[in-house]
């Protein structure tokens, strides 16, 4: 029993250091914002498109694996992930849909222009409360919404290679598949 | 010399300013007073620890119109916080709920008082049970009163 009681400080010891290590891992982002509605149906929406384009409703993307990212032509992380968006429709062979976030039409216009559409059709959102909606807390975020229209998995932030590799596409796969 | 300590006072006020502006305020002053209650233990998502009554983020700005608009609508508090973490999740109440997975941040501080506390008494008795030190005996009394006197 006393020889326990020795032990205590040491076990503690370990606890506290194994929490520093989980806590020091440098792929862990500790103001990262679970999403409350991952399984949750995805919100209704309505929005408006851009010159010429349809726009985007909740309604369109039923019955099918949709990839939605919300983006901005004001933001600077959309920009370092949009080469990887050009190429995101073919490779995960789902429909890529673009929700421009609090944006002046013209300047999305513009960034698309200059950039490329990766997008397969575009909602305006220009006063965010589709975003509010979705708990988008910053652009960019991407969601992946299975068939029945609920929000599986949030990226928080540009996707890079990887996430797409070994999360997004695998994900695509089984849910397409399910 | 006035115009110094206006100053003085305006910059001790700023900051304790906040960030709601006169457009986002309700008419109705009873509602109002609602609203900056509630916003007050929200958190902005973007300025993590500060609510979104103080916080100068867009993202702040909206959901505190957000708010107010559904208090106009005539939510009560509950409703229009659970309009929030429907979308955010519990994240964005400063105040956590007491549910299982909060129990340890809630009753944590208490549980090692307790602990510590029940250390600390049970170390002391027993430092008080300790037995009593013997009395010297005649011969160690003889000792030292020889060492004394060598030394002096």
């Amino acid at each position: 029993m006393r020889r326990a009681l020795f032990l205590l400080p040491v076990a503690l010891f370990v606890a506290i250091a194994v929490y520093f290590l989980l806590a020091l891992n440098p792929n862990r982002d500790p103001t990262l914002v679970p999403s409350a509605l991952i399984d949750k149906p995805a919100p209704q929406f309505q929005l408006g498109g851009l010159e010429g384009g349809a726009g985007l409703a909740s309604t369109g993307l039923k019955g099918q694996v949709a990839i939605v990212n919300f983006f901005a032509s004001w933001c600077e992380p959309c920009r370092d992930e949009h080469a990887l968006l050009m190429g995101l429709e073919k490779q995960a062979g789902v429909p890529v849909y673009g929700i421009a976030y609090k944006d002046k039409q013209p300047d999305t216009e513009r960034f698309l222009k200059q950039l490329g559409d990766p997008y397969h059709a575009i909602g305006v959102d220009e006063n965010g409360r589709t975003a509010i909606d979705f708990g988008v807390y910053g652009v960019p975020e991407t969601y992946v919404i299975d068939k029945d229209g609920r929000i599986r998995k949030r990226f928080v932030g540009p996707l890079n290679e990887r996430q797409v590799t070994r999360e997004l596409l695998p994900l695509v796969q089984q849910l397409q598949h399910s | 010399m006035k115009a110094l300590l206006a100053l003085l006072a305006f910059l001790l006020l700023v900051p304790t300013a906040l960030a709601v502006e006169p457009s986002e305020r309700l008419s109705d002053p009873a509602l109002e007073a609602r609203a900056r209650a509630l916003s007050t233990e929200l958190r902005c998502l973007v300025c993590q620890n500060e609510t979104i009554d103080e916080s100068g983020a867009p993202l702040a700005h909206d959901l505190r119109v957000l708010l107010r608009e559904r208090i106009a609508a005539g939510d009560t508090d509950a409703q229009a916080v659970k309009f929030l973490t429907d979308r955010y999740g519990d994240f964005v109440l400063l105040r956590p709920p007491v549910e299982p997975a909060t129990y340890l941040l809630w009753f944590g501080p208490i549980i090692v008082l307790l602990l510590a506390g029940s250390g600390a008494l049970l170390y002391l008795r027993q430092r008080k049970a300790a037995a009593p030190v013997a009395p010297l005996s005649a011969a160690e009394r003889q000792r030292i009163e020889r060492l004394l006197e060598e030394e002096s």
